[in-house]
């Protein structure tokens, strides 16, 4: 289906939003996800179905501070 | 004409100089600031402007001193973020560096939180100093913090951040600050706080190890009320340190974002 990930139309097989992590190769653990503009609780991303058009902004975290 | 004179409202006549003002308030002073500005004693006074009349050197009594310490400010700035409240989740070189920032613009208050102590490996790049290692990092950091500006109220827990104690700890922030190190803390933290706090800003930072190219570091609009400074790549790992100059820039961008969503204004100028 298509996605606007960041900003960036992309087509992807994932049908949740953890198969999505996977899809895009994130570790699950240090990303931030909003969907449709709501911050999704990283508990949620097995079960949060992804659907046509839905607009993701998914911040994937390096270390150091 | 109306205008302030050390943070206090006085009526002058409407020719009155500088000079004249001086002569009136404080016939020692040898630093004249209006509206932020230091200036020559001929400048020319408008209704409204803010005098700040200092003699160098001077011990100034403590009702002059929290004026004084803010006579730099653009004119309005300090009367804002003297109300505002900021939460700081982690004061190591992010962390510390912005509680610095803040303190010496005067925010009312800062509530920060880190499970650490000091030790020297920090103090490379974080705002402590070698006389405090072995001591937790936010009372080091409320000592110094006191030091700067003791008008800035600074709550301190000693406590490890979870998913549940966050919330309660920054459930009446005006803007909340992501300081962490580890990336897993900082998605933890992004996520409990967006989730729990709704409508209240958050400032993240990702990507600041190294010594690369200072202009790399930018901060971004990344959600709904999140926004995130850093190159977002270059982690801290084996051959890539953590150094003063890019933590720095990286915390004062966070800094200066806490400042422009105090005051109002989009921090991007957009």
């Amino acid at each position: 289906m298509q996605l606007v990930i960041n900003g960036q139309s992309r087509e992807v097989s994932a049908e949740s939003l953890a198969e999505l992590l996977a899809e895009l190769q994130l570790d699950a653990s240090h990303v931030a996800v909003e969907l449709n503009q709501a911050i999704v609780a990283s508990s949620q991303f097995a079960t949060t179905t992804l659907n046509e058009k839905d607009r993701l902004e998914v911040i994937q975290f390096v270390g150091g501070g | 004409m109306q205008l302030y004179v050390n943070e206090n409202l006085v009526e002058v006549g409407s020719d009155s100089s500088l000079a004249d003002l001086r002569a009136l308030y404080k016939p020692t002073a040898d630093l004249l600031i209006v509206n932020g500005y230091p200036v020559a004693d001929s400048h020319q006074l408008a209704a409204g402007d803010r005098v700040v009349l200092i003699s160098r050197g001077e011990v100034p009594t403590e009702t002059e001193l929290e004026a004084l310490l803010v006579a730099r400010h653009t004119p309005g700035v300090h009367s804002r973020v003297k109300q505002a409240r900021v939460g700081i989740a982690g004061v190591g070189g992010l962390g510390s560096a912005i509680a610095v920032a803040l303190t010496r613009l005067g925010v009312g208050e800062l509530i920060v939180a880190d499970f650490d102590v000091v030790e020297p490996s920090n103090l490379n790049r974080q705002q402590y100093f070698v006389d405090q290692l072995g001591m937790p990092k936010v009372a080091a950091l409320a000592e110094n913090l006191r030091r700067i500006n003791p008008y800035v109220s600074v709550v301190s827990h000693v406590v490890r951040l979870t998913r549940e104690n966050i919330p309660a700890l920054f459930a009446e922030v005006d803007v909340m600050v992501e300081a962490f190190d580890a990336a897993a803390q900082k998605a933890l933290l992004v996520e409990s706080f967006l989730s729990n706090v709704p409508g209240r800003p958050l400032v993240a930072a990702s990507g600041m190890a190294g010594f690369g190219p200072a202009n790399t570091i930018q901060t971004r609009r990344a959600g709904n009320n999140l926004y995130l400074v850093g190159d977002e790549v270059s982690a801290a790992a084996p051959g890539s340190g953590l150094m003063a100059p890019r933590v720095g820039i990286a915390a004062h961008h966070q800094a200066n974002c806490v400042l422009r969503l105090l005051l109002g204004e989009d921090p991007l100028g957009e």
